[in-house]
C-alpha cells in the first residue's frame, strides 16, 4: 500500500481504478517497415477509429451543450478526413519507407507550420486543432488509450491539472474521483469536483507514477490522503465510511421542497452556481430556487470564436424555461485574470487579476457586450431572468452599463422582439471599492450579490490561485465580514436584497454569522443546497450572538 | 461553368465554422468547386485548403463551380455566403 497525500477541495470518499490524463506528448521514434501498404492500412484504421471517436464526441457535445459548441468535433472530423492531409502521410510512408507515426508527426508539423506563418491571429491558433487531431490518431497508432467514452468502468483520473477545454470532454458519468498535482482550491478541477460532487485531492505530490496506472485506489477526502492499493483493513474501513456518508446524502433528500425559513421565521433564498447548461439537472435535482450565479463564460470558452446572439439566446432562453418562473441570474461575461480565451486576443499581462477583465472588456468592446445583452433580453421574454454585472469599481461604470442597457432595449423594440421590460439589474460587490461605495450604488440597481472570492483576494492581497499562500489566507478575516456587514446594511437602508454567491456562502461554520448580519440570498453549487437548507432550518437567528465586530 | 465573386463581411473571415459548413456544402455537388483569393486556389472540398487561404474581412473571393449541377450549386453558395460571411 503507498500512501500520499495531498489537500482535499472536497468530502467524499471515492473507490476505483487509477487513470491518468494525458496529453498527447508521445516521443516519435522513426523506423522503416517492411511493407508499405500493411503501414497505410495501419494509418488508416487509427484514422477512421479517431474520426469515430470525434463522431460520439460531437453527439454528446450536441446534447449538452448544443450545436454550436459541438461543431468543433465535426470540423476536426472533416481535418481528419481531408484529402492532402491524409496523402502527405501517405506519401512520406511510400517514399520514404517509414512507420506512420513519423509520417504523421512530419505531416502534423508541416500543416500547423503553414497555419501558425499565417498573417490572421486567428488562424495562428487553428495550429493547434491540427496537432490536436493529429495526436488523436497517435493515440491510437501508438495505444495511449485515454478514452473515457469507451471505458467500461468509471475511473479516478489523475492528471498534472485539466484545462477546462479538457473536462467539457469528460463523460462525467465515468469519473469517480480527481486527483491533481497541481491546483488551488479554486482551480477549475476544484470547482468541478464540488460541483459533481466527487472525492478531488489536489497538490498530490508523487501521484504522477506511470506504475499506478489501473490500480485499485482510494481518495479520502476527510484527510486528502490517497491509498494505492489499499490494504484489507484500510479497503474496509474506508468503504464502511463511504457507505456511512451516501446514508447522510440520502437523508438530506428529506429537506427537498421545504422551504428555507429559520426557527425565527426568516425566509432565506437559496439558490445555485452553475458553470454550464449541463449543471441544470444537478440545479433541479438538488431542488434550488433559483439560479443566483449563473457564469455565462463557458458559452465562450467552449467556443472557437465569438458566440452569435442565437447561439447565446437559445442558451438563456433553456436555462429560463427550465428554471420554470423562478429567479434565473445571468452573469454577463467575466473572463481575463485566470479564464482566458484565445480568440479574444488579450495581451500577456503581469497582474492579471487587477487587470483588462470582465467589464472592462465589456465596457471598451461594447460589440460583443451588447450581443451578449440582446441574447439575455431576448431570452427574458421566456422567464424569470435578471442580469448581473462583474467587477464593478465606481458609479460611472453602472451608468455606462445603463447606457448600453437602454441602446439594446430600444433596438429590441424598434425591431418588435419580445422582451421584459422589468429585468431586474444587479451587480457583483467583489471589491472593496464597490462594498465601500455600496450606499451610493444601491441607488441604481436592483440587487446586490457578494461575489467573496474575488473580495477576499483583493482585500487581503493575496493571489487565489497562489499555492504558497494558502497558510496565509483566512477566509473568515473580520475585514471580509466587515464588508459583508456594510454592503449588506446599505443594500438595505435602500430597498434592495443582498446576496453572497462566492465560496463563503456554502460554508457552514459562517451561515449563522451570515444570517446575522442579514444575508438574504445564498447562492451556492448545487450539491450544497440541501445540507445549506438544514443548516438554515436549524438555525435561530434571535439567538446569535454577534461576535464578529 | 458558373462563376460568383464575393467579398467577405464577417469580421472573422472564413475561419474554422464556415470553412466546415462550406466544404460540407460542396461535398452535397457533384460538381467541381473551387475558391480563388489572390491567385491561390482551393478546393471547396478541402477543409485545409479553404481555410489556408486565409481569407478575411474585406477580401474578394471568387468560386467557380464546373459540373452538371453547377446551376443549383451555384445557388446554394450563393445563399450561403451571404448567410455567413
Amino acid at each position: 500500500m503507498i500512501i500520499i497525500k495531498g489537500k482535499s477541495v472536497f468530502k467524499a470518499i471515492a473507490i476505483g481504478k487509477l487513470a491518468f490524463y494525458k496529453r498527447g506528448k508521445q516521443q516519435i521514434k522513426r523506423y522503416h517497415i517492411d511493407s508499405v501498404q500493411d503501414e497505410i492500412k495501419r494509418f488508416q484504421k487509427a484514422r477512421d477509429s479517431a474520426v469515430s471517436e470525434l463522431k460520439k464526441l460531437y453527439d454528446k457535445a450536441l446534447k449538452e451543450v448544443g450545436e454550436a459548441s459541438a461543431l468543433i468535433f465535426e470540423i476536426h472530423q472533416m481535418m481528419l478526413l481531408d484529402d492532402d492531409y491524409n496523402e502527405s502521410i501517405e506519401n512520406i510512408i511510400k517514399t520514404q519507407n517509414i512507420n506512420a507515426e513519423f509520417a504523421i508527426g512530419t505531416t502534423s508539423d508541416n500543416f500547423s507550420q503553414m497555419f501558425a506563418s499565417m498573417e490572421d491571429s486567428y488562424m495562428r491558433e487553428r495550429a493547434h486543432d491540427i496537432k490536436d487531431i493529429s495526436d488523436r490518431v497517435l493515440n491510437k497508432l501508438l495505444g495511449v488509450e485515454f478514452d473515457f467514452i469507451n471505458s467500461k468502468e468509471p475511473v479516478i483520473i489523475a492528471a498534472d491539472d485539466l484545462a477546462p477545454s479538457e473536462t467539457v470532454q469528460l463523460d462525467k458519468s465515468k469519473v469517480l474521483g480527481f486527483i491533481t498535482l497541481y491546483g488551488s482550491s479554486n482551480s477549475h478541477t476544484a470547482i468541478l469536483a464540488r460541483s459533481m460532487n466527487i472525492a478531488s485531492v489536489i497538490n498530490a505530490n508523487g501521484i504522477l507514477n506511470d506504475s499506478y496506472a489501473g490500480k485499485m485506489t482510494i481518495i479520502d477526502g476527510f484527510t486528502g490522503n490517497i491509498y494505492i492499493e489499499p490494504d484489507d483493513a484500510t479497503l474496509s474501513r474506508l468503504s464502511a465510511k463511504k457507505a456511512l456518508e451516501e446514508e447522510k446524502i440520502r437523508l438530506l433528500e428529506n429537506y427537498k421542497g421545504k422551504p428555507n425559513i429559520t426557527i425565527d421565521g426568516k425566509k432565506i433564498e437559496i439558490y445555485a452556481n452553475i458553470g454550464n447548461i449541463s449543471d441544470m439537472a444537478a440545479v433541479l435535482k438538488n431542488d434550488a430556487g433559483g439560479i443566483g450565479l449563473f457564469r455565462s463564460e463557458f458559452i465562450y470558452l467552449e467556443s472557437k470564436t465569438y458566440p452569435t446572439e442565437n447561439e447565446q439566446f437559445s442558451i438563456y432562453k433553456t436555462a429560463a424555461e427550465n428554471m420554470a418562473g423562478k429567479k434565473t441570474i445571468i452573469r454577463t461575461l467575466d473572463i481575463g485574470a485566470d479564464k482566458k480565451i484565445n480568440y479574444f486576443n488579450l495581451p500577456h499581462e503581469e497582474n492579471p487579476a487587477l487587470g483588462y477583465r470582465a467589464i472592462r472588456i465589456c465596457l471598451t468592446r461594447p460589440e460583443i457586450f451588447k450581443t451578449q445583452l440582446r441574447a439575455i433580453f431576448r431570452a427574458s421574454a421566456f422567464g424569470n431572468i435578471s442580469i448581473m454585472f462583474p467587477m464593478i469599481t465606481s458609479l460611472c461604470e453602472i451608468q455606462k452599463i445603463k447606457e448600453i442597457v437602454k441602446e439594446v432595449q430600444n433596438e429590441l423594440e424598434t425591431e418588435n422582439i419580445p422582451f421584459n421590460k422589468n429585468t431586474e439589474l444587479g451587480i457583483m460587490i467583489e471589491t472593496p471599492a464597490a462594498a465601500l461605495i455600496s450606499d451610493i450604488l444601491a441607488k441604481e440597481v436592483d440587487f446586490f450579490s457578494i461575489g467573496t472570492n474575488d473580495l477576499t483576494q483583493y482585500t487581503l492581497a493575496m493571489d487565489r490561485q497562489n499555492q504558497k499562500l494558502e497558510e496565509f489566507l483566512n477566509p473568515y478575516h473580520t475585514s471580509i465580514l466587515r464588508l459583508i456587514k456594510l454592503v449588506c446594511d446599505n443594500g438595505h437602508k435602500n430597498g434592495i436584497w443582498v446576496g453572497i454567491c462566492g465560496e463563503l456562502g456554502s460554508d457552514l461554520n459562517l451561515t449563522e454569522t451570515l444570517l446575522s448580519i442579514g444575508i438574504d440570498e445564498l447562492s451556492v453549487s448545487p450539491p450544497n443546497i440541501l445540507p445549506l437548507r438544514k443548516k438554515v432550518i436549524e438555525t435561530d437567528i434571535s439567538k446569535i450572538e454577534n461576535k464578529i465586530f | 461553368m458558373e462563376q460568383i465573386k464575393y467579398v467577405i463581411k464577417d469580421n472573422a473571415g472564413i475561419h474554422a465554422r464556415p470553412a466546415g459548413l462550406l466544404v460540407k456544402l460542396a461535398k452535397e455537388f457533384e460538381s467541381s468547386i473551387t475558391i480563388e483569393k489572390d491567385g491561390k486556389t482551393a478546393d471547396a472540398r478541402k477543409i485545409l485548403a479553404v481555410m489556408s487561404l486565409g481569407a478575411k474581412k474585406d477580401d474578394e473571393i471568387t468560386v467557380k463551380i464546373d459540373g452538371n449541377d453547377a446551376e443549383s450549386a451555384a445557388n446554394k453558395i450563393k445563399e450561403f455566403l451571404e448567410n455567413n460571411l
